[in-house]
């Protein structure tokens, strides 16, 4: 109860934060909050241009590889753009944290939040891509009543993103190595997960590296995410259990690493 | 009688000094290992005992590094104390460092509603005060400026205004009163008395004795994280004067 109160006294921050976060990412710049979804447009194109033409065999298999590679691409910058922002989050307030109270918790929640609304702003161009698709009747992705189901995937990936990130600012505040490493881990789950190729197309001669694979949680949530918005059919009921078992599993550890160790954050930051 | 606004019962507060530099991953989970980890022990506060009645204006006095600030931390939730208890009743401003909470890329507008919520206060509540905290900073020309742009004594000024805006029961002062040019210094002055005559409690940590004299009836003086004298502010600041100039 009382930690409701707290929260509700302190919604007021979290809002200011957010929309503090999503003001100021592209302030200054000409284009503005264009970039939200000019950004991943470009990027996509590149990304197809590349794995697509040059390397040649990733689209093969594939309905339509744009879309493929944009669901995936979305989904993986929102958790590894919002995990890295929540995880400097404390230190990069450690101004505010070291002269006012307030409920820490706050600041890797909303930058993990930010970065959520600004993924929403940016599924614009999925839609985009969509619409482009059916329109022109090439490769067109298969649109069935299942894409009302897309809401929850992400909003498995939002928990998990929420765990994860509360995780990453504890250690953070105690070991700043964490940032380094963890740059390197995102580029390592970016290929560990099937964005730029499909799974079945890996010749895999080895049983662990697939179970390694598998066992990625954002395998089972891109998959699940793909399923509504591109083949039209119903997820995988295990990639279901597993993610949010997965997901909330980390928001629990999250929190109680976070709660066992707030105190203590002002004497290392 | 009602609740007293702060108890403050048997609290110390200890910090942890490394005696050795453990700079990397690997060092420290091998001396974690050997168990060559050894911390040295600080109290920055130690037994403090200290009840503040609603109304009262208690002065702390001490020289530097006597925990002043960091009984204030205390009492304004910001650091957990070791041992003991604190406890607080009522709305507190802790006036610590001035703009503390500002983002510097924002603007001064954007930075009062920002300010505002890191003191927990809505956004409709900001909204109403807007103007008297415009008003009262003399930004009025500056409020669409980043507060980058900012000289440190805007920056103070606009930080005063907001905090003092919203009508706390507690006031949590740490020398901000020596912010701005005279002008200004004695408008916010001016302020804090007017703010006495509404019963706010307040905590103020000064070195002009001058100063606690015109805003405190209760002072202490702290020394090495403990308190050595406590009453009357006059008595208070008489035996303070005679530390300072006895060299102790």
């Amino acid at each position: 109860m009382k930690y409701l109160r707290n929260f509700y006294k302190y919604r007021g921050l979290m809002y200011e934060i957010v929309r503090k976060n999503i003001k100021l990412q592209y302030r200054d710049s000409i284009l503005g909050m264009f970039w939200t979804f000019l950004q991943p447009l470009l990027t996509t194109i590149v990304l197809v241009f590349i794995f697509g033409n040059v390397f040649g065999k990733s689209s093969s298999g594939v309905v339509n590889y744009p879309i493929y590679l944009l669901c995936g691409r979305l989904l993986y910058e929102f958790y590894s753009q919002s995990t890295k922002r929540a995880m400097r989050s404390i230190r990069n307030s450690a101004s505010v944290i070291k002269k006012v109270y307030v409920p820490k918790y706050i600041y890797p929640i909303s930058n993990v939040l930010s970065n959520f609304i600004t993924f929403f702003i940016s599924l614009i161009v999925l839609v985009c891509f969509i619409i482009f698709f059916c329109v022109t009747g090439k490769n067109p992705p298969h649109i069935t009543a299942y894409i009302l189901l897309s809401p929850i995937p992400i909003l498995i990936l939002l928990i998990l993103a929420i765990g994860i990130g509360l995780i990453l600012c504890t250690l953070d505040v105690f070991f700043k190595d964490i940032d380094y490493l963890y740059e390197v881990f995102c580029l390592l789950l970016f290929y560990m997960t099937p964005i730029v190729y499909k799974i079945d197309a890996l010749k895999i001669s080895s049983k662990l590296f697939s179970y390694v694979l598998m066992a990625n949680p954002m395998y089972s949530i891109t998959e699940m995410f793909r399923c509504c918005v591109l083949y039209g059919e119903m997820f995988n009921i295990h990639h279901l259990i597993y993610s949010l078992g997965f997901a909330l599993v980390s928001l629990f550890i999250g929190l109680l690493v976070f709660y066992k160790k707030q105190d203590k954050f002002i004497l290392h930051i | 009688m009602s609740k007293p606004a702060i108890e403050v019962k048997n609290m110390s507060m200890m910090f942890n000094l490394n005696s050795e530099k453990v700079d990397n991953l690997k060092e420290y989970f091998i001396k974690l290992l050997k168990r060559q980890i050894h911390f040295t022990e600080f109290w920055a506060l130690k037994d403090i005992n200290l009840t503040v009645e609603k109304g009262d204006r208690v002065g702390i006095l001490g020289f530097n590094g006597a925990g002043k600030s960091t009984l204030l931390k205390v009492i304004a939730g910001v650091l957990k104390p070791t041992e003991g208890t604190v406890s607080v009743s009522g709305v507190v401003a802790p006036m610590l460092e001035l703009g503390a909470g500002f983002d510097s890329n924002y603007s001064g507008k954007e930075n009062i509603y920002l300010y505002g919520a890191t003191m927990g206060y809505s956004r409709k509540f900001i909204e109403k005060k807007f103007d008297e905290i415009v008003e009262f900073s003399e930004l009025q020309n500056f409020m669409n400026v980043p507060v980058k742009n900012y000289s440190s004594g805007m920056r103070a000024r606009l930080g005063f205004a907001i905090a003092s805006a919203v009508e706390p029961d507690i006031l949590i002062l740490d020398e901000v009163l020596s912010v701005g040019d005279a002008k200004f210094r004695k408008k916010s002055e001016a302020k804090i008395m007017s703010m006495f005559d509404k019963g706010v409690t307040v905590l103020f940590v000064s070195h002009s004795v001058d100063q606690v004299l015109k805003i405190c009836n209760k002072a202490i003086i702290l020394d090495h994280g403990k308190i050595i004298a406590s009453g009357e502010a006059e008595e208070i600041c008489e035996e303070y004067n005679k530390m300072v100039s006895g060299g102790k």
